[in-house]
């Protein structure tokens, strides 16, 4: 009896192993695997790709954008002139492309002779047929499902020969081979269960690729590394927080909050190729309340001079000393020269997070104060040293532990990360600001856990009472100190990162109402829009190939400007859209 | 359930949590063992005592003397949730501000959030507050 059920048993077993059999028989046959050794396909078009050589970086093409603000002084220019004034109604989309992404897509596509790149929120990167359309491949790296990850962005890429360098979210730095997307090396930079994540572009110069960390609010303690732009190699790691006895340690008295002091670094650096300087700004300090740590909190909110050789900090400026209201310093100031009493300065301008439009001078390694003025409601600064800019404070404004603070601009700031353009043609710098916004911050005991929330604040936002818009373009003439026009929002906050043309006619997005819009850069007056399907808050770009000029953006509403929204909703209920998140590439000419 | 603020982990019972007051943090800990099931910060509840009146059937059934449990994991980017309006009695997020309404299976009332947070079915057991059930979802964040 028992012999006969386990033959039974058996029978059962040898049917169910034949139908598991017949199954997979009927299966679509996979394609044999490459062999060892063969190089992966290349599509045509990437068979020919354009070598990024360091005098290309330093002086590109008009047809290409082959980094995050396209010239290593940040000015977010293209010489590009056939879109006009006159013409630029008469835009109309060429392609579009989804990204298959929701959150905030912020990078610039990059464009090296009519090859696109453009990063993704989900540590994508896709290379694409700029002309065309077409995608060639796209990069994936998975991002940890344990990661704490604020910002779920990436703001670009950098090129130098045939690779493609991408800072990862989880902290890591990958380099790509352009033509296949083929991973040829990655590194570490630091580990994501600390805290710390990346959402710049990186900038390539000297033959090093160099990133800077996220995770302010994580309490990691901020760093500017470079790397070996060939092989991935450490070159140097430069902290924003200095340790004991090094410069600035004087400035966190305070036993070893140093080491989880905050100073990230947002955004890519802008560069001086002639003092081989390069200038970042860093975040706010951590925890946010200053007077858990007292001193000025070297060098938070700030901009730092780094000697690309060696990683050295050559020269500061501080915006914003033992800042307490979440301003960070998130975009560097941008190069350029500028007239002031008669002089022209050889300049560093920042449109900072505090409020204040900064007129800076680089002196040898020096960064020294030239003017500073406010650009949107400021009631923090009573006034600034008239020799070396250090604001004075006024001490009602200032949240601290136990202690509501009320003041204007919000903790977004004037401007938050989207980055201002320059035309030398106008001479006209132009600043994407929220105007009329301001808030309370609470301070409240901070404790830190490894890779938590490390920030002890809770906030609010408000409109100023009889505001008539939130969002602002302005354009400031950098020689008179002047605001020249602006350009108000009515019913939308403005995260638009701008870009200026050789044409006259600037681009951005930014608002909640999903339109791409070009405007008259000496008026500002609407010269076309666009209705995508997400909110704007791509960097816009300009690119040329076989002789006609394109704009290129990407849509995808997310971070901060979602978040932005989420608390003007509580504000004003029902007054602000629902704006629809996922990503999507678009490409405008004209016929 | 214990606070996840406990030097000593003290099983929590429904007075110990503050009517119509903030959050508490907690980890799951084996009744049996006392292991502390703390490995995962995945593992982190949120618990509150509200007044059961306006619970949906769902949640009045999952409660227990009227205190719900859910995940304290944000969906959308892994923050602990851990700010609470009193006033309307909503749980929000920190660091993007996505709210949850505790009283109607933390569904989400404004923000970026794709989905509530998970809830933890409860009992009491000898006073104490026990799981009843496994989550109803899954604990965790979608990273694309």
């Amino acid at each position: 009896m028992k012999r006969h059920r386990l033959h039974a048993m058996l029978a059962v077993s040898g049917l169910a192993l034949a139908a598991f059999a017949a199954t997979g028989s009927a299966q679509q046959p996979l394609p044999p695997l490459p062999k060892p050794d063969t190089p992966p396909p290349v599509a045509p078009i990437l068979q020919n790709y354009k070598p990024v050589t360091a005098d290309r970086l330093k002086q590109p093409e008009d047809s290409d954008w082959l980094m995050y603000r396209r010239t290593y002084d940040g000015w977010g220019y293209s010489p590009l002139s056939q879109i006009t004034t006159e013409n630029a109604a008469k835009l109309k989309p060429v392609w579009t492309l989804a990204t298959g992404q929701i959150e905030g897509h912020q990078a610039p596509p990059i464009v090296n002779n009519g090859i696109m790149f453009v990063a993704t929120p989900g540590n994508q990167l896709l290379a694409i047929d700029a002309k065309a359309g077409n995608l060639l491949w796209r990069f994936k790296r998975p991002i940890p499902e344990d990661m704490l990850l604020l910002h779920p962005t990436s703001r670009g890429v950098g090129l130098l020969g045939d690779k493609v360098y991408f800072a990862a979210a989880d902290a890591v730095l990958v380099a790509l081979d352009a033509k296949t997307g083929n991973e040829v090396w990655k590194t570490t930079v630091e580990d994501y269960n600390h805290g710390y994540y990346m959402s710049l572009a990186p900038l390539v110069a000297d033959g090093k690729v160099i990133v800077g960390v996220s995770g302010g609010e994580l309490g990691v303690r901020g760093f500017v590394a470079a790397f070996d732009a060939e092989t991935g190699k450490p070159a140097w790691k430069t902290y924003t927080v200095p340790g004991p006895g090094e410069p600035g340690s004087e400035t966190w008295p305070n036993g070893d909050q140093w080491k989880t002091g905050g100073g990230s670094v947002w955004i890519t650096g802008n560069y001086d190729p002639d003092t081989k300087l390069a200038y970042w700004g860093t975040g706010n300090g951590g925890p946010w309340m200053g007077d858990q740590r007292p001193g000025d909190s070297l060098f938070t909110a700030s901009t730092i001079a780094v000697d690309v050789n060696n990683g050295n900090i050559k020269g500061f400026f501080q915006y914003t000393p033992n800042e307490s209201w979440d301003w960070d310093e998130v975009s560097p100031p941008i190069l350029v020269d500028y007239q002031h009493n008669g002089k022209v300065i050889k300049g560093l301008v920042d449109v900072a997070r505090n409020g204040y439009l900064w007129m800076l001078e680089r002196s040898g390694d020096k960064i020294n104060f030239v003017d500073g003025k406010p650009f949107v409601k400021q009631n923090v600064f009573t006034k600034l040293d008239p020799e070396t800019g250090r604001p004075e404070i006024d001490p009602a404004r200032k949240p601290a532990t136990g202690k509501k603070a009320d003041f204007c601009p919000s903790l977004w700031g004037g401007k938050d990360w989207p980055p201002v353009a320059y035309s030398p043609k106008s001479r006209l710098l132009y600043i994407p600001a929220n105007e009329n916004l301001c808030g309370t911050i609470t301070g409240e005991p901070a404790t830190y856990t490894p890779g938590q929330r490390y920030v002890g604040a809770t906030s609010t936002l408000y409109i100023a009472p009889g505001a008539d818009h939130i969002g602002e373009l302005q354009a400031w003439n950098l020689d008179t100190g002047q605001k020249v026009w602006s350009h108000p929002f009515a019913n939308s906050q403005l995260w638009g990162p701008m870009l200026a043309t050789g044409g006259g006619v600037l681009f951005a997005g930014g608002t909640n109402d999903r339109f791409f819009r070009a405007f008259d850069a000496s008026s500002g007056k609407t010269l076309w829009e666009f209705r995508t399907g997400s909110g704007v808050n791509g960097v816009p770009v300009s690119f040329q190939v076989d002789g006609k000029q394109y704009i290129a953006v990407q849509s995808g509403w997310g971070v901060d400007a979602a978040r932005m929204q989420a608390r003007l909703n509580l504000v004003r209920p029902w007054e602000y859209p629902d704006v629809p998140q996922g990503g999507s590439v678009w490409v405008f000419a004209l016929d | 359930m214990v606070p996840t603020s406990a030097a000593a982990p003290e099983p929590l019972k429904p007075d110990d949590l503050p009517l119509d007051g903030r959050q508490t943090l907690a980890w799951p800990m084996d009744p049996e063992t006392k292991t502390v099931r703390n490995g995962s910060r995945l593992n982190k509840v949120l618990l509150l005592r509200l007044d059961p009146e306006g619970f949906d059937p769902e949640t009045k059934e999952r409660a227990a003397e009227g205190v719900v449990g859910y995940s304290a994991i944000c969906p959308h980017t892994g923050c602990d949730v851990t700010n609470w309006h009193p006033d309307r009695r909503l749980l929000e997020c920190p660091c993007h501000y996505s709210m949850y309404d505790p009283k109607e299976e933390a569904k989400v009332v404004s923000g970026p959030s794709p989905r509530r947070l998970p809830a933890l079915p409860l009992k009491i057991d000898n006073g104490k507050l026990v799981v009843a059930k496994a989550f109803i979802g899954r604990p965790g964040f979608q990273q694309m």
